[in-house]
């Protein structure tokens, strides 16, 4: 017991493990995922702001046009099965790296990317539009909130994408990896993270927008 | 023609000769001084070859400890800019009575109390704390380095842009001459068309992703890399500040980003969030910067209470009282620092109903504050205190924060900060808690942990003639403030009619003389310290007789911080393995898993510096170039699969042996 005490190294060959360190290599659990998750949780509070702004500012039309007047509730449903359906490609993805197989994950990861550049060229439309009919986001504080919040959550898928062709070239390179599991894994939980944001876009701004 | 004055409208923006401020005395003084000391300070590296050291083993360091000590060396720099423009304030406010006009013009007198709080708290207050959390929290837990290493570089360089920028705006331009928090709409681009207020968004938006990531890095290294047996009831209380605090830094930054993100729209898009007309709505930027702004505070000042607890134990040589306690009162305070943030604006007109809310909670929130001032006093009660530096520190803090806190309960009530709200009173309050409290804690942190960092103490004589001119510094400084206060003179003024008044004043500057003897003293306490190192040295690593881990490795700690990962069984870790006689291991050594130091975030931070300096001068074609430059860089550094190396077993023992060595030669 006194060996174990004191820590000395003569118990290394021999019976008692020291008490006061660990001998063996110590790996600590990989944080990744777990800072990843609270870098998530960080954007989300960015949105949450966003929100609170919409809410606060988002019935100030200033005489100009008003979200039942501007939104085109079809486009922006076509717009969100877009997205919602690039979640479910990006989860077929995810499958197939469970199984470890390279060729079918970077398909998925495609068509998700083509799903999300969909997204962003309705949107990019919609704005342009709005813009055109003089309902751009210097119009009227309703107009910059809701410019300013579809636009972050654009701003956001636009670089998922870029991170997703990043990540696909690094699968070309390296293959199945530990290191691009796990940031496939955490491009996952944005990708995700991103589809629960416009569910909460698309309720707030949009159906209760047209709303009288 | 017209296409050339195009390019070079896209090239250079609003920037011009104009920008040069050579028509004002003082700055230009100021610009020719800092640039030979830079020059000096430049030519002293070339002469002692120390470029390769600087940038191998500082600039592109990943290692916790140098990134630690490099925040530490930023804030104190800083301390220095922002002191000198507390001084000029001092002694313009000292001068300009009746006909005087002292000797700061409005304009530049704006500038320089906006500049004072920014760089106070973002780049003075903020690196500090950041900068002891990292040295120590990894030391602490029994840990090799922080969760993301390559992280923690990038978050030290963007803080250090930030910094950059702000100087900067001091010698191309001008500052913001809004107030600490821009308040719109006169921050807007109405009233405010100039490049200050972009110069204060962007400085911040850098700095605050940077805080923002290291806050994300320390709470994943606290949760996931603790060292085996060490629960969290059993964690150091600095950690658990630090945990807190960085819990808050992640829960609060995101709000400031998104505010200061919403500002800089209104001036760069036209957008009308917070103007006067077309539906903006300017209280909603109040609400948001203080909903960030309050946790802030409790951001600076928790890892201060968690210092003061380490000393307090460290010095009176017992288990610091009401450990429990004392983590639920830090928890609470976390969770209270949400709910008062309405008491910055109580004027705004809320109603009574919401006013008394937020005026409770803000009472409330000292009674987990009362509650560790009464578990250190319990702590010293039948200790044996020794009076070392870090515990002068830590009583002179007991002192003055609870005169500061006394006077924040005062300002809660509604009713009083209607009279008081935005007078010299809440002046001397938050200078009372943020000097007395968050100051202190750093430099008393600064002495405690010193022999750690750099295997000698500082030098206890000039520490203590640093330590008594802070502290009556500060009382001269502040006490007649709060008196100018009661008298219902208000914040910000560069000019006063009535003479009556102007004693105050002299005696706050007198004040403040006392402060820079005490900031004096410390820059020479440094130096005769690093002169006198040899009679300081400490050989055992464990100076102080501390009782956390930190202690148990060598002064300063191998690159690795411990050989082998200790084990932990009780509180005050280290104190138990010495109670138990513990012997360091002498061989057995094995090979160590390194993460790799790489200039990518310096390289990345330097690119957001870029874009930062030309979308303050509008600047759109250079803009456009370090902004991709700047994901470029991202992508290309992800590219980088090889980021780690093994320290070899032989050199572990080599470094070992060496510390053995040490120790048996000195006992």
């Amino acid at each position: 017991m006194s060996s174990s005490v004191t820590g000395s190294v003569g118990a290394v060959g021999g019976g008692d493990a020291p008490r006061y360190y660990s001998i063996e290599d110590h790996h600590p659990e990989n944080g990744t995922l777990l800072g990843f998750w609270l870098y998530l949780m960080s954007d989300c509070l960015v949105f949450a702001c966003l929100f609170a702004v919409y809410a606060v500012l988002g019935r100030n039309y200033a005489g100009g046009p008003t979200g039942a007047e501007l939104f085109d509730l079809p486009l922006v449903a076509v717009n969100t099965s877009l997205l919602l359906l690039s979640s479910i490609t990006y989860g077929f993805a995810m499958l197939a790296m469970q199984r470890n197989r390279l060729a079918p994950t970077q398909g998925w990861l495609a068509v998700t990317g083509l799903l999300g550049a969909g997204f962003i060229f309705l949107e990019l439309r919609e704005f342009a539009h709005l813009v055109q009919e003089g309902a751009g986001p210097q119009r009227s504080a309703f107009l910059s909130s809701f410019f300013t919040l579809v636009g972050t959550h654009g701003l956001h898928v636009t670089f998922g994408i870029l991170w997703l062709l990043t990540l696909m070239a690094q699968l070309g390179k390296h293959g199945l990896c530990a290191a691009n599991r796990r940031r496939l894994m955490c491009l996952s939980m944005f990708w995700h993270f991103l589809d629960v944001v416009w569910i909460a876009v698309f309720t707030v701004v949009y159906l209760l927008g047209v709303l009288p | 023609m017209l296409d050339q004055t195009r390019l070079s409208a896209l090239l250079l923006g609003r920037l011009g000769w104009d920008a040069i401020p050579l028509h004002e005395p003082i700055l230009l003084g100021t610009f020719i001084g800092v640039a030979c000391g830079g020059l000096c300070i430049l030519a002293a590296i070339t002469y002692f070859h120390a470029w390769g050291t600087l940038w191998r083993d500082w600039i592109t360091s990943i290692d916790h400890k140098r990134i630690g000590i490099m925040y530490v060396v930023l804030g104190l720099v800083m301390l220095l800019r922002g002191f000198s423009d507390a001084i000029m304030m001092r002694a313009q406010q000292a001068m300009a009575f009746g006909d005087s006009r002292g000797f700061l013009p409005p304009h530049h007198y704006d500038q320089v109390f906006t500049a004072h709080g920014v760089i106070m708290i973002f780049f003075v207050a903020m690196p500090l704390v950041t900068g002891l959390m990292n040295f120590v929290v990894p030391l602490q837990i029994g840990a090799r380095d922080v969760a993301f290493p390559f992280l923690n570089n990038f978050s030290f360089w963007m803080t250090a842009v930030g910094a950059i920028l702000v100087m900067m705006s001091l010698f191309v331009g001008e500052f913001a001459r809004t107030g600490w928090l821009a308040y719109p709409p006169l921050s807007g681009i109405a009233f405010s068309p100039d490049v200050g207020v972009d110069y204060y968004i962007w400085s911040l938006q850098i700095a605050g992703v940077g805080t923002l990531l290291s806050g994300i890095n320390l709470i994943a290294t606290i949760v996931k890399m603790r060292a085996p047996g060490m629960t969290l009831m059993k964690m150091p209380i600095f950690t658990w500040t630090a945990l807190c605090t960085n819990v808050l830094i992640v829960a609060a930054f995101p709000v400031l980003t998104a505010v200061l993100a919403l500002l800089s729209l209104d001036r760069y898009a036209g957008t009308n969030f917070f103007t006067n007309e077309l539906g903006g709505n300017a209280m909603m930027y109040v609400n948001l910067i203080w909903i960030w702004g309050h946790p802030e505070v409790y951001i600076l000042i928790l890892p201060a209470f968690g210092v003061f607890s380490e000393i307090v134990s460290t010095f009176c040589g017992k288990r610091l009282f009401g450990y429990a306690s004392m983590v639920y009162a830090t928890v609470v305070i976390t969770i209270l620092s949400y709910l008062v943030w309405l008491h910055h604006f109580f004027t705004m007109g809320s109603g009574a109903s919401v006013n008394s809310f937020f005026g409770i909670t803000t009472m409330i929130i000292s009674i987990p504050t009362g509650a560790k001032i009464f578990n250190w006093l319990f702590t010293m009660y039948h200790g044996r205190i020794r009076f070392e530096l870090p515990m002068m520190w830590t009583v002179g803090f007991m002192f003055t924060f609870t005169i500061g806190g006394m006077t924040g309960v005062l300002l809660a009530v509604p009713p009083a900060d209607f009279a008081l709200h935005n007078s010299l009173f809440l002046v001397a309050h938050f200078h009372n808690v943020i000097i007395g409290g968050v100051l202190f804690g750093m430099l008393a942190g600064i002495n405690y942990w010193f022999p750690k960092a750099f295997g000698f103490k500082l030098d206890a004589f000039w520490g203590k003639c640093s330590f008594w001119f802070w502290l009556i510094g500060f009382w001269f400084a502040f006490a007649p403030l709060y008196v100018l206060g009661l008298m219902g003179i208000t914040r910000r003024l560069s000019h006063f009619d009535d003479p009556s008044l102007q004693i105050w004043f002299v005696i706050a500057a007198f004040g403040a003389a006392l402060i820079f003897l005490g900031i004096a003293c410390f820059i020479i306490q440094l130096v005769v310290s690093i002169r006198r190192r040899d009679q300081l040295r400490d050989t055992t690593g464990d100076p102080w007789d501390g009782r956390t881990l930190e202690w148990s490795t060598s002064s300063p700690p191998p690159v690795y911080n411990f050989a082998f990962t200790p084990i932990v069984h009780d509180n005050d870790t280290w104190a138990d393995m010495k109670k138990n006689h513990y012997a360091p291991p002498e061989q057995g050594f094995i090979a160590i898993h390194m993460p790799a130091n790489t200039g990518a975030g310096f390289v990345i931070a330097m690119l957001g510096a870029a874009f930062g300096f030309a979308m303050i001068w509008h600047m759109w074609l250079p803009a456009v170039a370090a902004f991709v430059a700047l994901l470029v860089a991202v992508i290309v550094h992800t590219f980088n699969y090889e980021r780690d190396y093994h320290l070899s077993a032989d050199e572990v023992t080599r470094i070992e042996h060496l510390r053995t060595a040490r120790l048996t030669a000195n006992v």
